[in-house]
């Protein structure tokens, strides 16, 4: 296999949740040693319940957040230290959806502006080239032709999404972080917006760490799965792999919880229980405390996260 | 409708002062709700489901809506019947859970307070009688270490557990019917699954009635008996669920169908409906649908299709479909 697009080996973070007197009076560990890495064309999907920490990932990887422990290397360029000249000439390559199209376009500017400011942050583009590359932008996504002179409320969720995907666009990606951008649409919305990203992803060969927690979504867009749990990867494995036979008892629990558009059949099960609250993570393995396989040994020993077969990784004392 | 109904809608009509004038949000819609029977209403946001829902407790503002309609509960009109009536209803014999609980939960009264304020509302009974009952309903909605929770303020608690407490409020008076409104739209899927065999439970236990409202068929698979699809304010299509997901005799209910990403299987491309819900301000002179449809013919342009019903219940406003598919009238 060629070298990967993103590499994360170690990587943590932690909040310090803050006290009286500005003192820290506690440390959040959101991240706990995750290492992944993501190759040309591919796309990671990042799975798990609210707080499992897939969006710091997402927002470290692009540098909005600093991580606290390991390395991110971009293109074989280490951007952990966000501050560096070799992570501005990268940044521009690296990019990032939000699910909250809304919230993350300015209501008082014009979309042809909101898609153009990243052109006219990088400098390179005169008027022409970039009411060009605008246009160019607003068909790519398939917004109509005449909205550029549009203000964000004029449009639908799912538009807004694409607005949201031309942006990232602007300046010619190669790697996208999409972070959970299909969750605030309607069904019918969704699949066209997976859709187009599917498309792009063809057209420009992006590649793309996909972050959501709906499991079916995530196989649809996916080419290998990462399950989290409280702050850690707990599987990792080709879409197919970790669909027909998924190992570690949480992703068995994540594909029992799915609610099925087959009325009759198999009713949905949950995972009894609350995720661990992150500031003081239970021992052993996180997932302990809501395991229907749990041991004595799980209390108290942290799995490691280790290979089982070629691409399949998995971090669960009870799988041989 | 059969006498059986517990709740009738008949012809609601919901229109609301906008900046350009009055918008209809719901137009003629009808349907009932069986004694202990689970309703599902589907549809995107801003087909009207919620207003729909809101206005069988009659909770619109009066100022700037105008209802027209029945809506018969138990033989009452909750439309035109007197506030102290209204409030004897809201809480009592119907009860509503919403999809944030957050901002439904009051965050500067603790878990206690509030549910004794509904006990005391609609019961005769003392601070510490309520007191003992707002901790068995929190232990009957399995909230564990009730006792201890009771008095704790609802940011103290995940998602999940403030979804458990407003479960418990609404059933604090054993209502006959719960209206839930995305009640698991903001949860994972692990804390749905838990919610959703939760309100089935005590559906059983209250022999109780649902109107379950959610733009997700895979939950509606799961809980409900019969669904009602809405589009663009108007009823499209009225099934029971087997029929439905079988057969559907709407295009609409069969692209939300069709565009679920499959979970066990792989497709090249999801199927979607194109385009968007049309303008609620807009005149149409024929089906709603027509601009997104992939089954048109000339017919649909030229005027409003009207609900057609079927011989065994349920009904479809797409005549194209009912005759294609030989259903009797």
């Amino acid at each position: 296999m060629s070298d990967p697009i993103l590499s994360v080996k170690g990587l943590s973070k932690s909040f310090e949740l803050k006290g009286s007197w500005g003192l820290s009076s506690a440390t959040l560990r959101a991240v706990d040693d995750v290492s992944f890495d993501i190759f040309s064309g591919e796309t990671l999907g990042l799975v798990g319940e609210s707080g499992s920490g897939k969006s710091t990932i997402g927002r470290s990887v692009v540098g909005l957040l600093k991580p606290t422990q390991g390395v991110i290397q971009m293109f074989g360029t280490d951007i952990s230290q966000n501050n560096t000249d070799a992570f501005k000439k990268i940044r521009r390559k690296v990019q990032i959806v939000f699910q909250d199209p809304q919230g993350s376009l300015n209501p008082r500017m014009r979309i042809e502006n909101a898609i153009a400011e990243p052109l006219d942050i990088s400098g390179d583009y005169s008027a022409m080239d970039r009411a060009d590359r605008v246009k160019e932008l607003i068909e790519l996504v398939g917004l109509p032709r005449d909205c550029g002179k549009r203000f964000s409320h004029e449009f639908s969720g799912g538009q807004r999404q694409r607005i949201g995907i031309a942006r990232a666009l602007a300046l010619n990606p190669d790697f996208i972080v999409c972070d959970e951008p299909v969750s605030a649409l309607d069904v019918s919305m969704q699949a066209q917006v997976v859709n187009l990203l599917l498309d792009l992803q063809e057209k420009l060969n992006l590649s793309y760490l996909f972050i959501a927690h709906d499991l079916a979504v995530v196989r649809h867009v996916s080419t290998r799965v990462a399950v989290m749990y409280a702050g850690r990867i707990v599987e990792l494995a080709p879409r197919l792999d970790l669909y027909s036979k998924p190992l570690h008892p949480y992703t068995q629990a994540l594909m029992d919880a799915v609610p099925l558009p087959r009325p009759g059949t198999q009713k949905s099960v949950g995972v009894p229980g609350e995720v661990p609250s992150l500031l003081n993570p239970p021992s052993g393995c996180a997932f302990h405390t809501r395991c229907p396989q749990a041991t004595q040994r799980c209390s108290v020993e942290k799995p490691d996260y280790r290979r089982i077969t070629q691409h399949h990784y998995v971090a669960c004392h009870l799988i041989e | 409708m059969t006498s059986n109904d517990l709740l009738r809608v008949n012809g609601l009509t919901v229109e609301f002062l906008g900046e350009s004038g009055w918008l209809t949000a719901v137009e003629d819609v009808s349907f009932s709700v069986g004694k202990k029977e689970c309703v599902g209403l589907v549809g995107e946001s801003g087909s009207g489901k919620s207003v729909t829902a809101l206005s069988v407790l009659n909770l619109h503002e009066r100022r700037t809506t105008k209802i027209h309609g029945r809506i018969e509960y138990c033989g009452e009109n909750t439309l035109t019947l007197p506030a102290n009536q209204l409030r004897r209803l809201r809480g009592g014999e119907i009860a509503m859970i919403f999809q944030d609980p957050m901002s439904s939960l009051n965050p500067v009264l603790t878990i206690a307070d509030q549910i004794i304020e509904t006990l005391q509302l609609h019961e005769n009974i003392s601070a510490a009688q309520a007191r003992r009952r707002a901790i068995e309903l929190l232990e009957w909605v399995r909230i564990p270490d009730a006792a201890r929770r009771v008095d704790e303020y609802p940011h103290r608690l995940s998602g999940g557990m403030r979804q458990r407490v407003m479960i418990a409020m609404a059933i604090a008076c054993k209502p006959k019917l719960l209206i839930a409104d995305e009640p698991t739209t903001a949860l994972d899927v692990t804390i749905q699954a838990e919610i959703l065999n939760l309100l089935r439970e005590l559906q059983n236990e209250l022999d109780m009635s649902v109107l379950l409202i959610t733009h997700d068929l895979g939950v509606i698979a799961e809980f409900v008996q019969r669904v009602v699809v809405m589009y663009a304010g108007q009823v499209i299509e009225e099934a029971p669920v087997m029929r439905l997901f079988d057969q559907p005799m709407h295009p609409y209910s069969q692209g939300l169908i069709n565009a679920i990403p499959p979970l066990h299987t792989d497709v090249h491309r999801l199927s979607s409906i194109p385009g968007q819900l049309p303008d609620p301000y807009e005149v149409h002179s024929g089906c709603r649908f027509s601009a997104r449809c992939s089954e048109l013919v000339p017919a649909c342009l030229n005027s409003q299709p009207s609900l057609i019903e079927f011989s065994n219940g349920g009904s479809s406003r797409c005549p194209v479909r009912v005759e294609l598919s030989g259903l009797n009238r």
